[in-house]
C-alpha cells in the first residue's frame, strides 16, 4: 500500500489534488465575499509541493538526473517552478489572492500533465551528463515558472482593472491587489524571469560552443524567439511605450506559446525509451545497470 | 465603589433608562443630549444616592442611556433618575415620559451587547460607537460611579463586539462617499501615503474626502480654485499648495487622484485634454473623483486606459451595497449576541447565588 503512495506519478498527482483543494478552498471563501486565512493556504500548497518535489526526486532517481525527458515532466518541473516562486518569494510580494492563482493554475497544468499521452517515453539513464547542461535545462524551465506567475499577475491586474472600470468589488474583486501593486511586480517578474532565461540560454550556447554537439534548431529557434518577445516586451515596458494592460495582454500571450514551444524542444531530443505497457520498469533498470554505455552525442545536445 | 467587589446585587436589578435614534427623533434628542459639563454634574448629585448603585451614562449623538444598577427596587432607581435628569437637562418630567424608555433585567445586556458591536447604530456597522461606549465606561469608573455588576457587563459587551467585528461582515466596506473614495483609492495605489491629490474648487463633501485621504497618510496636496484666496485657504487648513485654476494642466499631469468639486456648468476636462495631458505617462494610473453636479470631469474620461472615474453617483451606489450588505448580517449578529447575553446572564445569576468561580 505506502509503495502505491510512493510511486512518483502518484505523489505529482497528488500534488496537483492539493493545488486543486487549495484553489477551491479559497475559492469557498471569495465566493462569499469573505477572507481567507493565508496560513492554512500557503500549508496546503506546501505539502503539496513537497508530494511533488519527493515524486520528481523518484523520477529524477529513475532517470539519473533532473527529469526533464518528455511532456510530463517538463510540465510538471514548470508547475514545480512555479509554486516554488509563490511559497519563497510570493509572500514577500505581499499581493493577496496570489496563492489562489498560482495553485488554480498549477492544478490545471499538474493534472493536464498526467495524460498517459504525455508519460510514454522516457530518458536512458542520463549519467554522465554534463552538470552545465542540466543547469542550462533546468535554469530554462524555471524561467518559464517566473513567466507562469506573471501571467498570473498579469490576469490579476486584468482583473482589477476590470473591476475597477466596471465598478464591481464582489466575490474575487474586493480581494485583488491593487493596480499599482500588480503594475510593479508585473515588471520585477518580467526582468526576473528574462535574467534568468538570458543566463540559461548563455549556458546552453556556451555547451554549444565547445563543440561536442549539434544545435537543434527546432530547439533554440523557438526558445531564441521567446527570449526575444520578452526582451522586446521589456524594452517596450522602458520606454513607455507599451500600456499596462497591453503589457498584461502580452504576458499571458506569451506564457501560452511558450508552453507550446515545449512541444518542439522536447520533442527534438533524442534517445527516448518507451515506458513499457504493463508498468514494468526493467528495461529502464537494464539501462540504468550499464551506465558504462557511451551516451549519444544527440543525447547531450538535447538537454 | 471599588469595581473589585463581588457582585452583590441580583442581575435582575440591572436597568437601563434612555433614549435612541430609533424612538426619539433629533429635535428631542437635542434637548437629551450632555455636555461635558452636564454630565459631571450629572454623575456629582447622582452619586452616593441610597437608590442609585451603580450607574453609566452613555451620550452619542443617537442615545442617551443609562445603565444602572438598583440596590433595591428599579422602580425606585427609576423615580431617582427621572427627577435628576429633570434637573440637570431643564427638561419638564414629561418630556422625559415621552422620550425615555425604562428595561430591566437580561434585555439591558442584549442591547447593551448590539450597542456596542454597533447592530444598533444609525450607520449599521459603524465602529465608532464601541469607542465611545469604552469612553463612557471610562468616565463613569474615574467618577467612581460602577461596580462589579455594570464592569463585568461592559466588559463582556467590548469582548462581544470585538467578536462581532472579527467573525461577521458587519463592519465590512465603507459606507460613506469620502471612505468609499479612500478605499477605491485603495484598490488603484495601494499604500496612499506618496500619491499626489489636486483638488480643483471647494466643498464640504471634497474637504471630507481630503480629510480622509489624509488620514491614509496623503501628504502631497494641490489646491486649485477659481478664487485663488479660497484655494490658499483651503491649503492652509489642509497643510497644501495653492494653484489658480488656469493653472491646472501642470498638476493634472503630475496628480494620482483628482478631486472635482466646483460649480462649474460644463466639464472642466475632457476626454481628448486629458489624454494628451496624460501622454507622458501612460504608466501612471490616475484616479478621477467628480465629486459634483453638474459633473466636472467629461464621462468619456473612463475610457482611457489606466484612467478610473467615479462620480458621486457611484460613490453613493457603493455605500448604498455595503450597507445593504451589512444589513443581511444583523440577524446572525443579533443571534450570537443574544447567546453570548444569555451566556453571560447565566452567569451573573450562578455568581449571585453561590460563590465566585469567575
Amino acid at each position: 500500500m505506502l509503495g502505491f503512495f510512493l510511486e512518483d506519478r502518484i505523489l505529482m498527482a497528488l500534488g496537483a489534488l492539493l493545488y486543486g483543494i487549495a484553489f477551491l478552498y479559497v475559492l469557498l471563501f471569495v465566493r462569499r465575499d469573505r477572507s481567507h486565512p493565508p496560513s492554512i493556504t500557503y500549508a496546503i500548497i506546501l505539502v503539496g509541493w513537497i508530494l511533488q518535489t519527493t515524486g520528481m526526486y523518484i523520477r529524477g532517481l529513475e532517470v539519473g538526473g533532473c527529469p526533464l525527458g518528455n511532456a510530463f515532466e517538463i510540465l510538471q518541473f514548470v508547475v514545480w517552478s512555479l509554486v516554488l516562486l509563490y511559497l519563497v518569494v510570493g509572500s514577500s510580494f505581499r499581493v493577496s489572492l496570489l496563492g489562489f492563482f498560482s495553485a488554480g493554475l498549477a492544478a490545471l497544468l499538474g493534472l493536464f500533465s498526467l495524460l498517459p499521452a504525455f508519460d510514454q517515453t522516457r530518458r536512458e539513464w542520463m549519467e554522465g551528463v554534463s552538470v552545465w547542461v542540466e543547469l542550462h535545462a533546468a535554469l530554462a524551465l524555471f524561467s518559464y515558472g517566473v513567466f507562469a506567475i506573471l501571467a498570473l499577475v498579469s490576469a490579476m491586474f486584468l482583473l482589477r482593472d476590470y473591476s475597477l472600470k466596471k465598478k464591481n468589488f464582489h466575490g474575487v474583486f474586493h480581494f485583488l491587489p491593487s493596480i499599482k501593486q500588480l503594475e510593479d511586480i508585473k515588471y520585477r517578474l518580467l526582468v526576473t524571469g528574462l535574467l534568468i532565461l538570458s543566463v540559461s540560454l548563455l549556458l546552453g550556447a556556451v555547451n554549444w560552443s565547445q563543440g561536442d554537439s549539434t544545435l537543434y534548431p527546432k530547439k533554440f529557434l523557438p526558445t531564441l524567439a521567446l527570449w526575444l518577445c520578452y526582451f522586446v516586451l521589456l524594452i517596450l515596458r522602458w520606454r513607455q511605450a507599451l500600456r499596462p494592460a497591453s503589457l498584461a495582454w502580452a504576458s499571458i500571450i506569451l506564457f501560452f506559446v511558450a508552453l507550446i514551444t515545449l512541444g518542439p524542444v522536447n520533442a527534438s531530443r533524442g534517445a527516448l525509451a518507451p515506458v513499457p505497457n504493463d508498468g514494468d520498469t526493467s528495461s529502464l533498470r537494464e539501462i540504468r545497470s550499464s551506465p558504462s554505455e557511451p551516451l549519444s552525442p544527440d543525447f547531450t545536445i538535447s538537454r | 465603589m471599588p469595581v473589585e467587589n463581588a457582585i452583590t446585587n441580583a442581575p435582575d436589578n440591572l436597568f437601563l433608562y434612555g433614549a435612541t435614534h430609533r424612538e426619539v427623533p433629533l429635535n428631542l434628542r437635542e434637548k437629551l443630549a450632555f455636555t461635558e459639563d452636564r454630565l459631571v454634574d450629572f454623575y456629582r448629585k447622582t452619586k452616593g444616592h441610597p437608590h442609585l448603585g451603580e450607574l453609566l451614562l452613555l451620550n452619542t449623538c443617537n442615545r442617551m442611556e443609562i445603565y444602572g444598577v438598583a440596590p433595591q427596587s428599579a422602580l425606585f432607581s427609576k423615580e431617582i433618575l427621572r427627577g435628576s435628569l429633570s434637573a440637570t437637562l431643564s427638561l419638564p418630567r414629561e418630556t422625559l415620559d415621552q422620550c425615555l424608555q425604562f428595561t430591566v433585567g437580561k434585555p439591558v445586556v442584549e442591547h447593551l451587547f448590539r450597542v456596542a458591536s454597533g447592530i444598533d447604530s444609525l450607520v449599521v456597522g459603524e465602529a465608532e460607537i464601541l469607542g465611545q461606549v469604552k469612553a463612557a465606561y471610562a468616565t463613569a469608573r474615574t467618577e467612581d460611579t460602577i461596580g462589579p455588576l455594570l464592569n463585568r457587563t461592559f466588559q463582556k459587551s467590548f469582548q462581544a463586539a470585538k467578536w462581532v467585528r472579527t467573525h461577521t461582515d458587519i463592519g465590512k466596506g465603507q459606507v460613506s462617499v469620502g471612505s468609499v473614495a479612500v478605499e477605491l483609492a485603495g484598490h488603484v495605489f495601494g499604500d496612499l501615503a506618496d500619491c499626489r491629490i489636486l483638488i480643483i474648487g471647494a466643498g464640504e463633501i471634497a474637504e471630507r474626502t481630503l480629510t480622509s485621504l489624509q488620514s491614509r497618510g496623503v501628504t502631497n496636496v494641490t489646491i486649485a480654485n477659481r478664487t485663488y484666496s479660497k484655494a490658499c485657504e483651503a491649503a492652509r487648513i489642509f497643510h497644501g499648495r495653492a494653484i489658480p485654476l488656469e493653472d491646472i494642466n501642470t498638476a493634472v499631469r503630475e496628480a494620482d487622484i483628482i478631486i472635482g468639486s466646483t460649480a462649474a456648468p460644463e466639464p472642466i476636462l475632457t476626454a481628448p485634454d486629458l489624454k494628451s495631458l496624460l501622454a507622458r505617462r501612460p504608466l501612471q494610473p490616475l484616479f478621477l473623483i467628480d465629486l459634483s453636479v453638474p459633473r466636472n470631469f467629461d464621462q468619456a474620461c473612463e475610457n482611457l486606459s489606466n484612467v478610473y472615474l467615479y462620480n458621486i453617483d457611484d460613490l453613493g451606489n457603493l455605500a448604498q451595497d455595503n450597507l445593504k450588505a451589512r444589513h443581511q448580517e444583523i440577524d446572525a449578529c443579533r443571534q450570537s449576541l443574544s447567546l453570548r447575553a444569555s451566556h453571560l446572564w447565566e452567569r451573573l445569576d450562578s455568581q449571585m447565588k453561590g460563590p465566585s468561580s469567575d
